[in-house]
Formats: C-alpha cells, structure tokens, sequence
C-alpha cells in the first residue's frame, strides 16, 4: 500500500510539472497555430534564473521563482514580436525553423554563460511529511499543490474575466475576434508572457528534486508535446489530464516496468495510440 | 533553355575542383573535414527530398543515420560481418525502420508529423543508449574497420576516404537528380505544394509520402554507414535531434527544394564551424540567430536566391525582346499603310 501510494505521488509530481509545461504550449499553439518548439529552452532559463537568483543573489525560494516567471515571461513576448510575429504570413514550416533557431540559441547563451555541467537548486523545505504511516518529501506536496493551485487560477482567469476571454476567442477563431474588436497584439503578448511564466514556475518548482543543466529542457518539452497532441492541441482540460496521464504511465512504468526505460513509456505510449486513432484522445476542431 | 547550356560544363568544373582538392590541400585535415561535409551533404540530400520537395519537416533524420552508423558499428565489431555487406544491410535496416515510421507518422499532418518525428528520433536516441547490450550504450562504439577495399583499390587512409566519400556524394545527387527530375519527383512537389489538389490530381498520398520518407532515411543510413566507417568511433548523441536541426540549417542555407542546395550549405557551414574553432560548444549562438534570419530574409537559401534571379532576368530580356518585336511590327505596319 505504501508503495503504491508513493507511485501515485510520484506519478502526481510527475503529472502537474508535465501539464504545467503542456498549458503553456497549447495557449500558444492556439495563438500561433505551430508548435513553439524553443518552450523547452524558455523551461531551461527560467531553472537557470532561479537558480541564478538563490544561489548568487541569495534570494528566497519563492521571490526567486517570481523573478524567473518575470524574466522568461520577458523572453517569450520578445521572442513573439522579434520572432514569430514578423513571421505571420510565412508557411508554418518557416515558423518551426525559427523556433528550432531560438531553442539553439537560448540554449548555447545559457550553456556560455553556465557552462555544460549540472547544477543543484538547493532544496528549500527539505523536510519529510508523515500523515498515519504514510511519508512524502514537502518538495513535492508543494509541487503538486503550487501547480494545482495555479493551474486552477489560470482557470479562472481564461473563463471569468474578459481579457482571459479574449485569448479563449482568440483560439477560437482569429477573424471573429478581429471582428468584436479583440486586439490581437495585446492578446499574443498575454499569452506568450503567461505560457514563459508557467514553463518558469514548473521548472522552478521541480529544480529543487532534480538537476539543472542546459538540454534540460528536451525531454520535458517532448513530453509536453506527447501531451498536448494526446490531449488535443490547444485543449486547455486536455494538457491537464495527458499531464496526469503521462505522469502516472511513467512513474508506474519505472517501477512495475523498468527504471531505465521510464522516459520511453511518454513516447511508446504515444506510438501505441496514435496506431489506433491517429485523431488524438480528445480530439479537437484546431487538429488539422 | 539557357540554364542547360551552361549546367553540365559547370557541373564538370565542379566535379574536377572536388578530384583536384586533396592534392591542393594544406594538410590531411582539411581532406578529412571536407570528408565529413561530404558525408553530412549526403544525408542532407536525404533529408531534402522529404522537406524541400515533399514539405514534411521530418525531424528523425539524426536518428536515421545513427541506424546506419550503429547498424555497421554492431555487425562489424561484435559479429565480424564485412563492411560492404554491413554497408548495404545499413541502408536497408534504416530504409525497412523507415517505412514502418513513415506508415505510423505520415497519418498525421503539418506539424503533428514534425512532433511525432521529434518523438520517434528521441526514441531511437533512448534506444541506442539504454540499450548497452547491443549498442554498447552511452560509451559508443570504438574501432570500427575502415571500409575494406575493393580489388586493387585499399581504403586505409584519408586521401583514399576522401575519394570513396566522394565518389557516393556524386552516386547520391545522380540519383536525387533522377529522382526529382522523374514523374514521382513532380509528385512530390505537388505534395509540397498542395495535398488536397495532389490527391485530386490521382496522386496517392499516403503511398507517395512513406516512398519519399522512406527514400530519405535510405540516405541517411547510408550516410551513417559512411560515417562509421570514416570516423570509426560513433555515440548514442549522434541519433540526437541537434544533428537533425544541422541539416535543416545546411539545406536552408544552400537552397530548400533544390538539388546542390543541401551540399552547398553542408560545405559552406562545415567550413564556417572549422574557422569558428573557438566557437565549436557555442556555435549555435550564432547558428540559431542566422536560422531565424535565413527563414525571415532569405528563405529560398543561396542557390534559391541566384535561381530567382536568373528567372527575373530572363523575364525582363523576354519582356524587352517582345516589345522591341512589337515596336518594330507596327513601324512596319505603319510603313506598308503608307
């Protein structure tokens, strides 16, 4: 019992930083219609900026994932109107090649700076918790309640008020919201700066349990991607659930299955259902 | 009809330049670097005919040519199997992977395909090192043969290479050139251009784009088998999609869609790294601003811009010679009224 119950933490863990990861990348994709390959990179900086923040500034843990969320927020909305804005009427081809440049980039900026080796976030509440016989790390009680709460303010956001609407109508359909007068501008900014501040707080939330270092960002945004085309592209529910999905697929496969294997399951378990419905899970009228 | 006049005396100069250029050469180190952009160049040319005429960003291709390589790597070091039948069983593992990943990943299009490729590299990198048995996981494979010599001809130093390299570079674009230049070829472009208006035209698309993928990972196994036996150490990184965003850069440079564009671009930046020694980690600082500054100014690459060109230039002299044609024409109907 108890070790399933560490499964299913470990697979929760696992899950929120994925969906957090995934939200980021489908609010995108449902503003730039590509996929926004150089998210995984913007993931990376924002470790490397908490990191940065409470290793070399000593700052506190949360003023420093602040600060990461603010600076890669910066990033992605420059990254949105030097990069993909500019390339608006180009086919989607060119839009992927550029993403592929920007992830090269951040990549090797970071990599020049930091250097190629691993680095630690020191944990901030290193303690163990004990409910009846059952013990779990604080680290990742926090993950999972820092990314469930968030995610259930983003909820709120997209839903109850009329600029997290706009971005929904925007995703919806680009010329309708043209028409009620959406300002389009305004609404990719927002979401480029949300999707860079989620990528920042999921990386700052697990950096703490795992290593920082410059590719950091592949496996995490390839999972992400496994996420989000499961779930359905720009499915806000559906980054949530494929999130928890592939959470769980690997933190049971690691240990029913193999351990070495684990980072294969996301991958395997995408080739396996998308032999049988090419469509997706849930699938989606943006699905080309 | 101009541009065929001078193409093939170019071609020649060319092809004589590439024969000449070990024995004006420094040193073995320039034949060896020019070697591996050869090399590169062929799993470029690979790549091209999925992406520059079919139009599907296949994102594996890295993962392709890491098949080829290890598929040398492991017959010949562990089983003792020759090198050219190592070879020739490269280029066709790849090709028979290729197929069954073209049939699963083709039934997604645009950028779905580009994703699932992206994952299907990523699994073959994860294969080749997790798999120590095999593979011999993340310590690669050391001491590979040097491709064995056929008859009086021996392969066992770089000069020699250079010319075996060579000699499957020209076997490659001969190939690509009949190939694009074929029906099929239009077929792909058509694909490229529009799938809804191809598969009204009776194009098949599913049959016609895994040919093309599976065309493509032949080449990059290949290529792989080539490089195995050339550098005769290989890694599990070399399946990484890194290597894979290398030869969109070069195809991107030297002209998408077009036949020399791919070697042009792998010789241009494989000489451009060379000079940036210093740079070699944090080339992709500057590799990553000119992909994106290729895509926005200059998407068509070098050998796309000069053929634009050519075709502005042979408009505007056709535009002038009708006018003058038809300036001339009605002086002469003016003077027979008269």
């Amino acid at each position: 019992m108890n070790i399933f119950f560490q499964q299913v933490l470990n697979g929760l863990t696992l899950g929120s930083v994925y969906a957090l990861v995934a939200l980021g990348l489908t609010l995108v994709y449902g503003i730039l219609h590509i996929p926004n390959f150089a998210h995984g990179a913007l993931y990376m900086v924002g470790a490397y900026m908490a990191f940065y923040l409470v290793g070399s500034l000593g700052a506190n843990y949360w003023v420093a994932m602040a600060g990461a969320a603010a600076v890669v927020a910066v990033l992605a909305v420059l990254s949105d109107r030097l990069v993909f804005h500019r390339l608006r009427n180009a086919p989607p081809l060119h839009d992927m090649i550029a993403a592929i440049g920007l992830l090269l980039f951040l990549e090797a900026g970071i990599q020049a700076i930091w250097g190629a080796e691993f680095h630690r976030l020191a944990p901030p509440y290193p303690q163990i918790v004990r409910i009846f016989d059952l013990v779990a790390p604080a680290q990742r009680l926090i993950i999972i309640a820092a990314a469930f709460g968030l995610m259930l303010v983003l909820h709120l956001f997209l839903t109850r008020t009329l600029t997290g609407s706009t971005i929904i109508a925007m995703a919806q359909n680009r010329d309708g919201a043209a028409l009620v007068g959406i300002d389009a501008t305004k609404v990719s900014v927002l979401t480029f700066a949300i999707s860079g501040a989620l990528a920042a707080v999921a990386a700052t939330l697990f950096a703490p349990i795992n290593l920082i270092y410059p590719s950091m960002g592949h496996l995490v945004i390839m999972k992400a991607f496994v996420i989000i085309i499961l779930g359905g592209m720009g499915s806000i529910p559906g980054a949530i659930v494929g999130g928890l999905v592939i959470g769980f697929a690997e933190s049971f496969g690691a240990f029913y299955v193999s351990t070495n294997y684990k980072d294969i399951i996301a991958f395997a378990l995408l080739v396996l259902i998308l032999s049988f419905r090419p469509q997706g899970l849930f699938p989606s009228g943006a699905r080309a | 009809m101009t541009t065929k006049t001078w193409q093939k005396p170019l071609l020649a100069i060319l092809l004589a330049l590439a024969i000449v250029f070990p024995m004006v050469a420094a040193n073995d180190y320039y034949i060896y670097v020019m070697s591996l952009a050869y090399i590169m160049a062929i799993a470029a040319v690979g790549l091209n005919l999925i992406l520059g005429y079919t139009g599907q960003l296949n994102l594996a291709h890295a993962g392709f040519m890491a098949i080829g390589a290890y598929t040398v790597g492991i017959l010949t070091v562990d089983y003792g199997v020759p090198y050219w039948a190592a070879f020739v069983l490269a280029g066709l593992l790849s090709a028979i992977i290729g197929f069954f990943a073209g049939l699963l990943s083709l039934r997604l299009k645009g950028h779905f395909f580009s994703i699932f490729t992206l994952c299907v590299g990523f699994m073959i990198y994860l294969i080749i090192e997790k798999w120590d048995g095999l593979t011999h996981g993340t310590v690669g494979i050391i001491d590979i043969p040097a491709p064995a010599g056929i008859g009086p001809i021996r392969f066992d130093n770089t000069w020699s290479q250079y010319y075996l390299v060579l000699f499957f570079l020209v076997l490659s674009l001969w190939l690509m050139s009949r190939i694009v230049h074929s029906l099929l070829g239009r077929a792909f472009v058509a694909i490229r251009n529009g799938e809804d208006l191809a598969e009204t035209l009776g194009i098949n698309l599913m049959r016609t784009k895994v040919l093309a993928f599976v065309l493509s990972t032949f080449y990059a196994g290949l290529a792989g088998a080539l490089y195995a036996g050339f550098v005769r150490f290989i890694g599990p990184a070399m399946a990484l999609e890194s290597h894979t965003f290398d030869m969109i850069a070069f195809i991107l440079v030297g002209g998408i869609g077009t036949l020399f564009g791919p070697l042009l671009g792998a010789i241009l930046l494989t000489w451009l790294t060379q000079s940036l020694q210093f740079l070699q980690d944090y080339r992709m600082i500057v590799f990553g601003p000119l992909l994106i500054l290729l895509v926005m100014y200059f998407p068509q690459g070098l050998i796309g811009y000069w053929r634009q060109r050519q075709v502005r230039r042979a408009a505007a002299s056709e535009k002038d010679r009708r006018l003058q044609r038809s300036a001339l024409s009605s002086r002469q109907e003016v003077q027979t009224n008269a």
